[in-house]
């Protein structure tokens, strides 16, 4: 069964490629079937080689496929090769599971798109770009998944490419995370420089075998690998393009910017988790990182009021919890936020997207209201999903989750109370949410129930996010071949504060955070703007580029070779008035010449 | 034999088109077409054949040429020159079909220089006696200047001079240095040789082997380009019908990187090693510098035209660093660039047929009216700023790879290179291709010869993406040589 493991990724390229090459021609229906079966061959795919795995573990509990030697020059053969353990098996799981169910409910959603088949390609493209990056067995391979993963974004945001917004929204995501990922770049020259192989396995052992705890070639390779993570998991301070990158078709957003593709830092971070365990600084800076970003996020997300923006600002802010887990070495923990938070975010956005399609692209919150009883779905699912975010306790799988991590922070008191603040936001920002857009008084008039196609995935994502915390138990042990057996840490005071939050933030939302008209005030004002990060960048970054590159627009060394030209024309004229036709000129030029001549012949 | 016919056959071709021209314009572009083909072929079976071949040189022909001086018509093949040939053949089979519509005045002259100039650039490959290797150098540019000069655009003879002129005065430099070597090499020894593996290892004083590898060098700089030796390149890429900017950025470039490849390093090792440091530091600013001044152009071909200026900096970089894996990368970046650069000129000269303007302010919203084009503009444009699973993206690792072994800086700064990259990258696909179509075009989409082209260029990336080895595998011999030479 393990060898089927190439077609995990293999299916949804191949029907990337088709729908690329003759989608356009073909109808729609076809289109539809051959972008969600692809997946679905996926999901089946490493459903089954999951089961293969679990019931039967391979020896040394992972499993490497090599399919081709991509490279080979002076000692650098990375091959395109697949890897499969614990962590990636998890990983792919819920990324082909999650894909499958957003694949299925943008055949509803995109249905009026003249793109239909474009949204598909880009699409299935990610998927196996997503597939790539998680089972690569090198960095190399992965750094090909990693870019690969950003170009679909970069497409995607700007799907609808007749407005400029959202090509400029794309345009900033791919330019931002390649930021990162030039840093990341780096980090495989000095990996590869310092110990010979791109390997990940063979890297991490060497790694420990060669560098000593707190080395400073540790601390630059993993600084110069959490570069890139930041970049696509839109940390700070690389989590400017995020909340813009809403642009795209939500499904898109769900998909790419929610449950999947922004996780991929978190991923490269607990795959090369031995370099941060071998550069503590740099691991404390990850938990110093999330922290903050969980914090900023949260501020950012309580005041905005476009719905999509909110949730992204909320995916900012959950990645930070990620982070936090990873920069406190709860590896398994951070993993399991990832899985949690794929379930409850994709649901959150596919009912946003049902919200959104139902009110005429109405994504203003203000403009929302008493949705509950005109859109039971979306309320049902909003529900559902915001008490999974804001980790309604015991019952939730985002509590499960959350607690994990706020309880793996409690020897860092500082660490520990962002965490606690960061729940309180959550909750806050989470249910003014919900009680403006499903509770009051309706403000837009509801056009449109959603189908079948866009029913059954968010059904099915509601009761994961409700439910899927509860494998616990069993996911504990199954990462602790990986990432060593940690100790439990002790949860129950963390549960208790968490729970005193939730409860704080839903009360407070429902008597602070229910009014008519978003907030004006400066703070408020500064925390819509996202902290002032594009003021700032647009000051420092771009503006200055963009002045080169317009100053210098006619290359200023092309000008020392005009004004070569023209000096060589200048002399030429000069030289052309002695020839003038005229006797006395040329007799006077002999003279004068003459008598240079002699006066040099008799002075030297 | 095999080698002489690889000329022969273009310049027959040529001139058999030239002459058929006379009847029929769809002659002279068919003859023109099989001559490549058959080239194609031919090449193909070298390098079939050769697979695992011992020895400097897979196929060597040899004939006496002016023996009172040591000049003979010696041509050889190794694994480099090999595949530049099968680049030169692959480009002028993709230019005579990029120009079968563009072209319709003096078709027949058209396509004799055409494969006039692919004939010397053949030569300039294939040539191994260092007179007859300036004798191809300097007959390539005169075709290359009536491409330019009689079917380029508004401004095109300023940019045939500016051409010429930068070319053949470095040219001159070249031929200087080369006599230099001659004079020298028969005072050490007594026997007077342009025969390369001869010259090869003369003893040279160093000031003076400094002076002879910065001839060599400064003529190649101007062909690579190298920064600040560049500005005939935009003029000349821009003003140039689509076919002559095809085999500009695709090959006439790389005449330069193969000099310095097979003459500036094994011939002057000492002097290229001690140069390496300027070298290095020259091929990183071009990096920089091509892509910041690509992100400022407003005309859609000088904005491919200065990307090359960035790439080819890949290549100076490669080639000065001088191990193994920054080699091989210098080498499929050249391979790479070639065909992502020029299916870009050949998506650029079908949208100027369409609309008549290069302007990037006159287009908008193409991807409306034309997806096929749009699409492949894309993909090519992805390839060009180091999408990871297509060409360019292996060549360039590779550099940095090895650059980063030498030099953490340049290889850091190099590295930024790929970003600016994304942002002249992403600039053109907006600009053009989505946005608002503002203008309300409507255009024909690819033909099925265009669509065949560029289809025929984009697997070629792929491939060189995805399984770059056998190419790897054939350039290895020739590149082990060149880095134990610059190892001494």
């Amino acid at each position: 069964m393990l060898d089927l493991l190439w077609l995990i990724p293999a299916a949804p390229f191949a029907s990337a490629a088709v729908l690329l090459l003759v989608g356009r021609r073909m109808p729609r229906k076809v289109v539809a079937t051959l972008g969600v079966v692809s997946i679905a061959v996926s999901a089946i795919v490493s459903g089954l080689v999951a089961i293969a795995f679990i019931g039967s573990p391979p020896p040394g509990n992972a499993y490497d496929q090599h399919l081709w030697t991509w490279i080979a020059v002076g000692g650098f053969h990375p091959g395109i090769a697949l890897y499969l353990d614990p962590l990636s098996l998890i990983m792919t799981l819920v990324v082909t599971f999650v894909s499958f169910l957003i694949h299925l409910y943008s055949t509803e959603f995109m249905a009026g798109d003249e793109g239909y088949a474009r949204f598909f390609a880009y699409m299935n493209l990610f998927v196996a770009s997503m597939v790539m990056l998680v089972l690569g067995d090198n960095l190399l391979l992965l750094y090909l998944g990693w870019e690969g993963v950003g170009l679909c974004s970069y497409l995607l945001i700007g799907f609808w490419y007749r407005d400029p917004a959202n090509g400029r929204a794309g345009q900033k995501a791919f330019i931002v995370t390649r930021v990162g990922d030039t840093s990341m770049a780096i980090g495989l020259f000095l990996l590869f420089h310092m110990l010979g192989t791109l390997n990940i396995q063979e890297l991490m052992a060497r790694a420990r075998a060669d560098w000593p705890v707190g080395s400073g070639l540790a601390i630059a390779a993993a600084a110069l690998l959490l570069g890139g993570a930041v970049g696509k998991s839109a940390q700070l301070p690389l989590q400017t393009w995020l909340p813009d990158a809403m642009a795209g078709p939500t499904p898109t957003s769900a998909l790419i910017h929610a449950a999947t593709m922004v996780t991929a830092g978190v991923y490269l971070i607990a795959r090369t988790h031995v370099l941060y365990e071998i550069a503590p600084a740099v691991q404390l800076a990850v938990a110093i990182i999330g922290a903050a970003t969980l914090l900023l996020a949260g501020f950012s997300a309580l005041v905005q009021t476009d719905i999509k923006r909110v949730l992204a600002y909320s995916t900012i802010s959950q990645i930070g919890y990620m982070f936090l887990a990873l920069g406190l070495g709860a590896w398994s923990a951070a993993i399991f936020h990832f899985m949690t938070h794929a379930f409850f975010k994709a649901l959150l956005f596919l009912a946003a997207g049902i919200v959104i399609e139902a009110l005429h692209q109405e994504h203003n919150i203000f403009h929302m209201g008493g949705l509950r009883r005109e859109l039971p779905v979306a309320f049902w699912a909003f529900l559902a999903g915001g008490c999974a975010l804001a980790g309604l306790p015991l019952v939730t799988a985002g509590s499960y989750s959350k607690d994990w991590i706020i309880a793996s922070a409690s020897p860092s008191p500082a660490l520990w109370a962002a965490a606690i603040a960061g729940v309180l936001l959550t909750s806050l920002y989470t249910f003014r949410l919900i009680f403006l857009v499903f509770f009051g008084t309706a403000r837009t008039p509801v056009s449109k129930q959603p189908g079948v196609a866009e029913q059954i995935p968010v059904w099915v994502l509601a009761v994961l996010s409700i439910v899927g915390g509860s494998e616990r138990p069993a996911y504990r042990p199954f990462m602790a071949h990986l990432f060593g057996a940690t100790p439990k840490p002790p949860e129950a005071l963390s549960t208790i504060a968490a729970a005193a939050a939730f409860f704080t933030g839903l009360v407070c939302a429902w008597y602070f955070l229910r009014g008519d008209a978003p907030a004006t005030n400066p703070l408020a004002r500064f925390w819509y703007a996202g902290w002032g990060f594009d003021w700032l960048y647009g000051r420092i970054f771009v503006r200055p580029v963009e002045w080169a590159a317009r100053v210098n627009h006619n290359d200023v060394i092309d000008s020392m070779y005009d004004g070569l030209a023209t000096l060589a024309r200048f002399v030429w004229r000069g030289l052309a008035l002695t020839e003038n036709g005229k006797l006395r000129w040329y007799a006077a030029a002999i003279a004068g010449g003459t008598l240079i001549f002699v006066a040099l012949v008799i002075f030297l | 034999m095999i080698l002489l016919a690889l000329i022969a056959v273009l310049i027959g071709g040529g001139m058999v088109a030239a002459v058929a021209a006379r009847w029929s314009a769809a002659a002279a572009r068919w003859i023109s077409l099989l001559a490549l083909l058959a080239d194609f072929g031919l090449g193909l079976s070298i390098w079939v054949r050769s697979a695992g071949a011992a020895g400097p040189w897979l196929v060597d022909a040899d004939y006496a040429w002016l023996p009172q001086f040591g000049i003979r018509f010696h041509l050889a093949v190794d694994g480099l020159s090999l595949l530049l040939l099968m680049l030169t053949f692959f480009l002028g089979f993709v230019s005579v079909l990029a120009s079968w519509s563009e072209i319709t005045e003096s078709v027949g002259f058209f396509h004799l220089s055409l494969l006039a100039t692919l004939a010397g650039i053949a030569a300039v490959f294939l040539a191994v006696d260092l007179f007859l290797f300036y004798f191809a150098w300097e007959l390539m540019l005169v075709p290359m200047y009536f491409l330019i000069a009689v079917w380029g655009h508004e401004n095109r003879v300023y940019a045939a001079i500016k051409f010429f002129i930068f070319t053949q005065l470095s040219g001159l430099l070249m031929l200087v240095a080369i006599l230099a070597l001659y004079f020298f090499h028969h005072s050490t020894t007594g026997v007077y040789t342009f025969e390369y593996a001869d010259l090869l290892g003369t003893a040279l004083p160093p000031g003076t082997a400094m002076w002879l590898m910065a001839g060599f060098f400064v003529a190649f700089a101007v062909k690579l380009p190298v920064v600040p030796l560049h500005t005939w390149l935009p003029d000349a890429h821009t003003e140039a019908p689509t076919a002559g900017s095809v085999v500009l950025a695709g090959l006439l470039l790389k005449t330069g990187a193969y000099g310095m490849l097979r003459f500036v390093v094994p011939l002057f090792p000492d002097a290229a090693h001690k140069f390496a440091p300027v070298a290095i530091v020259l091929g990183v600013i071009g990096i920089l510098y091509g892509a910041i001044l690509a992100f400022g152009q407003t005309d859609l071909k000088r904005l491919v035209a200065y990307t090359s200026v960035s790439h080819l900096g890949f290549v100076l970089l490669g080639i000065f660093v001088g191990n193994a894996l920054a080699l091989q990368g210098a080498l499929l970046t050249i391979i790479c660039h070639g065909i992502s650069t020029g299916a870009l000129f050949v998506l650029v000269g079908s949208l100027q047929e369409r609309i008549h303007t290069r302007e990037l302010g006159r287009m908008g919203g193409l991807w409306a009216t034309t997806p096929r084009l749009s699409g492949a503009a894309l993909f090519f444009t992805l390839a060009s700023l180091g999408l990871p699973g297509l060409g360019d993206f292996v060549g360039e690792f590779l550099v940095l790879l090895g650059t980063y072994r030498v030099s953490i800086p340049a290889a850091a700064i190099a590295a930024c290179g790929v970003l600016a990259a994304t942002l002249y990258g992403v600039r053109l696909v907006q600009r053009a291709f989505h946005g608002p179509n503002v203008h309300e075009l409507r255009l024909a989409d690819l033909a099925p010869r265009e669509g065949l082209v560029v289809t025929l260029m984009a697997v070629a990336l792929l491939w060189l993406g995805l399984y770059p080895r056998p190419v790897t595998a054939t350039f290895q011999p020739a590149m082990d040589r060149v880095e134990r030479v610059a190892l001494k």
